[in-house]
């Protein structure tokens, strides 16, 4: 029964995207998705720190003795994290500025830990590095897609391109109730798309 | 390949081998970023002091550092070719915004005249509070608090008796960004004491120039 790899990808993207369906790492995603460009830059971070910890949880499995691996787990994750923390300071520091506490946040995401739990600690690397690449996608694609539009009907910018002047926008929207609101309707349409496919 | 024991001895090696590759990882990646940060970290200051000084020759790279036991303020002096100073860029915070710490960079000319300011960190409510960045360099006299001598204008929203609007639904913020502005002033009179009180017919020269340049350096904003 094993799935495909292109079974694999496509899971993290739509059926089992995390945030639309297994609504894991809520915190950074309401927090950290007031414009499209934080959304976007979190996403790429929890991207990477899950691939990473992916293919080395995988690499790991099997000389990680049972009763210990959720601390071996979280060390790994911890270190990705860190790396991205220093690396993105270092080379991209507007980002940082924007982020701030949530990148070492990124640690106690449940979405990481948990794939290291649920697929990476039971798959060969190959297939653990396809789950990080389509969860981390699915991610990124959820929380860009979250951060565009409490932007543009916050402020009436994209990207930070002025779309119509900001008096207009609600500013519910980039407060944390916006968040809910337009977590809310995207769960409901990707709800809606995914009866229709299958 | 068949999984390993969990006995004590397995457990040990294990934890430790991990733990020292990550600390083997960090360290290395620690030492190849830091140079970077630093960089980063320093130009952003320079670009700083830079974007609110009046027109300069050069400034103390060393600022004058003050601590009144709360905040800490960074007097950064200016001087032109002659070295006669010409203003100063004071670095100044308050730790009461509505979201806790606001951190700004406000510069003077000699004669007191706000020339520019930058907001270096601030976690106010993003759309409110976070309006600072420009809310106080619009051009609408009541809310533009550059050009304005901060020896004589009253630098208070008009909530508490000042001639400054504050941003619209966030007082609070708005009153901590004027009070980290007055402490600059204050620090800044405290260590340029005798250049503030010149002669008249040359203030008011002065105040013509850099009120031109202040609003060149808004254009450019």
């Amino acid at each position: 029964m094993q799935q495909s790899g292109k079974k694999i990808l496509l899971n993290g993207l739509l059926n089992e995207n995390p945030i639309f369906v297994l609504f894991l790492g809520m915190c950074p995603t309401l927090a950290t998705t007031t414009s499209a460009i934080n959304g976007l830059s979190m996403g790429l971070a929890t991207f990477f720190v899950l691939f990473g910890s992916n293919v080395v949880v995988s690499i790991l499995k099997n000389i990680i003795p049972d009763k210990v691996r959720i601390p071996a787990y979280v060390i790994v994750i911890a270190t990705f994290v860190t790396v991205a923390e220093m690396l993105i300071h270092a080379y991209f520091p507007v980002i940082y500025e924007s982020l701030g506490i949530f990148i070492p946040l990124i640690v106690v995401n449940c979405l990481i830990l948990g794939r290291a739990e649920v697929f990476a600690a039971k798959n060969t690397v190959f297939r653990s590095a396809l789950d990080g690449l389509g969860m981390g996608l699915g991610f990124t694609f959820a929380l860009t897609l979250l951060g565009t539009i409490r932007e543009l009907l916050g402020t009436g910018k994209v990207f930070g391109t002025i779309i119509f002047p900001d008096h207009y926008g609600a500013i519910i929207f980039v407060l944390a109730p916006g968040a809910f609101i337009v977590l809310g309707y995207l769960i409901a349409v990707v709800n809606k798309v995914r009866s229709r496919v299958s | 390949m068949k999984k390993l024991e969990s006995n004590f001895i397995n457990m040990v090696l294990v934890l430790t081998g991990i733990a020292i590759f990550a600390a083997v990882t960090i360290g290395s990646v620690y030492s190849l970023t830091k140079a970077p940060i630093e960089k980063t970290l320093r130009d952003k200051q320079q670009e700083a002091i830079r974007a609110v000084l009046p027109p300069y020759d050069h400034y103390d790279s060393k600022p004058v550092e003050m601590n009144n036991g709360v905040e800490t303020t960074k007097v950064y002096k200016a001087y032109d070719k002659n070295n006669v100073l010409v203003g100063a860029a004071v670095e100044s915070s308050s730790n009461n915004g509505y979201k806790g710490h606001i951190d700004i960079i406000v510069g003077f000319n000699k004669k007191g005249v706000i020339v520019n300011y930058l907001v270096l960190d601030q976690n106010e409510t993003p759309g409110l509070g976070s309006r600072m960045v420009d809310w106080f360099k619009t051009d609408n006299a009541r809310q533009n608090i550059i050009g304005k001598n901060a020896t004589v204008a009253h630098l208070n929203v008009s909530a508490d008796g000042g001639e400054i609007d504050a941003i619209t639904a966030a007082t609070i913020s708005s009153r901590a960004f004027l009070f980290a502005v007055r402490n600059a002033y204050f620090e800044f009179k405290a260590n340029t004491d005798m250049q503030v009180n010149d002669t008249k017919n040359e203030a008011e020269d002065a105040l013509q120039q850099e009120d031109d340049s202040a609003s060149t350096s808004i254009n450019l904003k």
